[in-house]
């Protein structure tokens, strides 16, 4: 096998859409060759993480971070992106995959004509143990199940965004040594490795019982530590453990609980653990639209999924989590407040700023290839909203917000006073003018509408409470009058305007409006009407040319009808036909392609999964009778939650 | 031999010598972590280990300033150029020498012979310990150099 060259994709036997390739080790023209996105699997160490394709190959990779620059990223070029694939050789392959129940441990069984072997692929996460560990590691093991299988392993890591070849060094029995500056990755293995190059690679046929083990390690301190194979199997235990205490600890029993304990998993995974922020998902790049140019860097964490990423938190159970990421909103964002920045990295920098891989091709010719993002410069004042809400929930929940928590939230109160009436890049972060957008003017009532409510509560000390008080109900009018189109009877996108938009489905959410009101009735007629494809799919605003549709506003389709804008069997129809747009491992995408079901954009991505929870929630809370979201206490506004009554 | 001025002159000394190895560190000159190699004789705790290596390696320049002191006194010259010297052949003995027989000295260091296992999992430094930085060996002799330079200059003979 060439040193730069990769074998084909096999065809995956129980997907819903047809793969594109035959499994043979071939050579195939590279965009041909690109996995579905769909097809990738993640494995994480709330560190960083990386994609798994069917094929058993990993094709992305960013150390040590989750927006370090990448080791593998054949995910975006097949030709120079670095991968590192463990797979049978034999072309009639059908491949069935599964994480470890409860887990983020990932397993992929390959059945050959001769026999069948099981991949099992895991980034064990750093505990409180004091047992000498490496910093970053990743650990594969191919088990021969029965049979015989001949087998592949191919080594080629192409640092920094594919554009330098590592050179690997033979260290005796230490493994393979690659030095790239003050990093080091270590790459030991039960068999050995040629090397070719830049590359590392074997071939052995493997009989019942057999078993090749793998460990890749990355250190910036010297000594690294080498972990000894024969240790491999007990650590593989620990890691389905530790994940599977994890998720013991989720509150949820509903009818959907298995699917939300899988959401709850992939989120986990996408919050970094030395900050306790979150990313919005592990990739950058896939597309919106294939072939298209809407291809984001999305390595970053957003402030706008704040409310609802806590909401889903807080009601699992996971305080930790939900506490250290209002934490890290309020603490990490310091250097930027009052203003908040819409993205920020996972220690509270600002996002780098963009600029286009001249490597990296993109995603099935997708182009171009970005890193870092652009919106950091954007205004988006609706995050205002999110985090006051997030902080809210956080304490009508029985956290205590300390003082410095207290003087960020006057402080972004006072912003908002200032800056509520401004247009803004909105929610969606258009990159043409500024707008006067409703879904911006909702959160800032809402940031004002919290601020009020914590005050009320005795839970926010010298909080100016008549403007803020004034100043929402100047916003509310001004939503109820310009943010409402008389002739097509809808709440609408901007001011003054006539296009729809799915984020209006928040109005419900946030309090605005009653769920079961007319007004929001006749919107949601009038979005299924425009917004929606004939499977029952949301687009989130009327784009040309169109993109996918956007899997959270699905959900949040699914939440308002939770809410009381439908029945529980509207509800849970609706979940039950987007769980059919997941992956066969549960994971979402950011969009769904309308028209095939492909999955598109960033992968896995956190706010999907965040969405689909928030409507798991809400249903079960509409079963049983429950108060719905509770971040909308008695009081707090013109509009309450949708109750027991409404049930 | 000057007791008081062998005390401040070693303190100081030794912990310049711990600053620039983790200046160089942090500037990218070499991956090795001094502390952490030689906190992790006593613990496989990461953090720990950071803590007891310094602790380490403050008794050990204390320990190795004695050498220096005794050669300042027995040649009746104490400087900053002479200490210097013989930083640079001090950090001659730590590369070729030392470095060498960490494998055998260090009890969770692994060898390029037998590899790591359970009790041995770390990277051993390697010739002239190269394998934490091609700059190692630089960082090295000019934290030695510093070391010696600085133990010369504020030593007073007696």
């Amino acid at each position: 096998m060439p040193e730069n060259s990769r074998p084909t994709e096999p065809e995956a036997p129980n997907e819903r859409h047809a793969a594109p390739s035959d499994g043979a080790l071939t050579f195939a023209p590279p965009e041909s060759r690109f996995p579905w996105i769909e097809d990738y699997a993640v494995i994480g160490d709330c560190r960083s993480a990386a994609l798994v394709s069917r094929s058993g190959s990993m094709d992305w990779l960013c150390w040590p971070r989750f927006d370090s620059p990448s080791v593998f990223a054949s995910l975006l070029d097949r030709e120079r992106g670095g991968f590192w694939q463990i797979a049978p050789t034999d072309s009639d392959l059908s491949t069935e995959r599964r994480y470890l129940p409860e887990s983020n441990v990932l397993e992929t069984r390959f059945t050959t004509r001769s026999g069948a072997a099981t991949l099992t692929d895991l980034m064990p996460v750093q505990d409180a143990s004091p047992a000498m560990v490496p910093d970053h590691e990743i650990i594969r093991r191919l088990t021969c199940d029965s049979g015989e299988v001949a087998v592949g392993i191919h080594f080629a890591p192409r640092v920094n965004y594919g554009e330098k070849e590592l050179q690997i060094r033979q260290a005796g029995r230490l493994g393979l040594r690659m030095e790239d500056g003050r990093r080091i990755y270590w790459l030991r293995s039960s068999i050995p490795l040629q090397l070719r190059g830049s590359s590392a690679s074997a071939c052995c046929v493997l009989h019942a019982g057999d078993t090749l083990l793998f460990s890749l390690s990355y250190a910036e301190d010297a000594p690294a530590v080498l972990p000894p194979l024969d240790h491999l199997e007990s650590r593989i235990e620990n890691c389905v453990d530790w994940w599977r205490k994890w998720a013991a600890q989720a509150k949820y029993d509903g009818e959907f609980r298995d699917e939300v304990i899988r959401s709850a998993l992939a989120l986990k995974l996408l919050i970094f653990a030395p900050s306790g922020a979150i990313v919005a998902a592990p990739t950058t790049s896939l597309p919106e639209r294939i072939g298209g140019d809407l291809n984001w860097d999305y390595r970053y964490c957003w402030l706008r999924d704040a409310s609802l990423t806590i909401r889903a938190l807080l009601e699992l159970g996971y305080w930790d989590e939900a506490a250290q990421f209002l934490d890290w909103m309020l603490h990490a964002t310091r250097l930027t407040q009052p203003e908040l920045r819409i993205l920020y990295t996972v220690f509270g920098n600002p996002a780098p700023k963009e600029h286009v891989s001249q490597v990296l091709h993109g995603y099935r010719g997708s182009a171009p290839v970005r890193i870092g993002n652009a919106a950091r410069d954007q205004l988006q004042l609706d995050v205002y909203g999110e985090v006051v809400d997030a902080a809210a929930q956080y304490a009508f929940h029985g956290g205590t917000l300390d003082r410095a928590m207290q003087k960020a939230l006057l402080g972004f109160g006072n912003y908002v006073l200032k800056h509520w009436d401004s247009p803004d890049e909105g929610i969606w972060e258009q990159r043409t003018r500024r707008r006067h957008h409703t879904h911006s003017r909702l959160l800032c009532w809402t940031a004002l509408d919290r601020l009020c409510s914590l005050c009320r509560q005795g839970k926010l000390k010298r909080a100016p409470l008549d403007p803020y008080k004034e100043h929402a109900e100047r916003i509310r009018r001004q939503i109820e009058l310009r943010g409402w189109n008389r002739e097509l009877q809808a709440y609408v996108s901007e001011l003054d305007g006539s296009q729809l938009d799915s984020s209006l489905l928040l109005l419900s959410w946030y309090g605005f409006e009653r769920a079961d009101s007319s007004r929001m009735h006749t919107t949601y007629r009038a979005l299924r009407a425009r917004l929606s494809t004939p499977e029952g799919l949301l687009y989130r605003g009327e784009t040309l040319p169109p993109e996918g549709t956007f899997a959270i506003c699905s959900f949040w389709e699914a939440e308002y009808l939770a809410l009381g804008g439908g029945t529980i069997e509207q509800t849970r129809d609706l979940i039950n036909v987007l769980l059919r747009y997941r992956n066969d491992l549960g994971l979402y995408a950011e969009e769904i392609d309308g028209a095939t079901g492909h999955a598109l954009g960033n992968f896995p991505q956190a706010f999907t999964h965040v969405g689909f929870i928030g409507a798991a929630l809400s249903l079960e809370q509409r079963i049983k009778g429950e108060t719905q979201l509770a971040h909308r206490p008695a009081g707090a506004g013109r509009q309450q939650g949708h109750s027991k009554q409404a049930a | 031999m000057n007791l008081g001025s062998w005390i401040l002159s070693a303190v100081v000394a030794t912990l310049a010598l711990s600053t620039s190895l983790a200046l160089s560190q942090g500037l990218g000159l070499t991956r090795m972590n001094i502390h952490y190699m030689l906190g992790t004789i006593l613990t496989p705790d990461r953090d720990r280990a950071r803590l007891y290596g310094f602790l380490v390696h403050l008794a050990n320049g204390w320990l190795v300033s004695l050498l220096y002191v005794f050669i300042f006194e027995a040649r009746h010259m104490a400087n900053w150029w002479f200490g210097g010297l013989l930083g640079l052949a001090h950090a001659l003995f730590v590369l070729s020498v030392l470095f060498l027989l960490l494998p055998s000295l260090h009890p969770r260091m692994a060898s390029e012979r037998h590899g790591p296992a359970a009790a041995r999992q770390l990277e051993p430094p390697g010739f002239m310990a190269l394998n934490y930085g091609y700059q190692t060996p630089l960082s090295i002799f000019l934290s030695h150099a510093i070391f010696g330079a600085i133990l010369g200059s504020l030593y007073h003979l007696k």
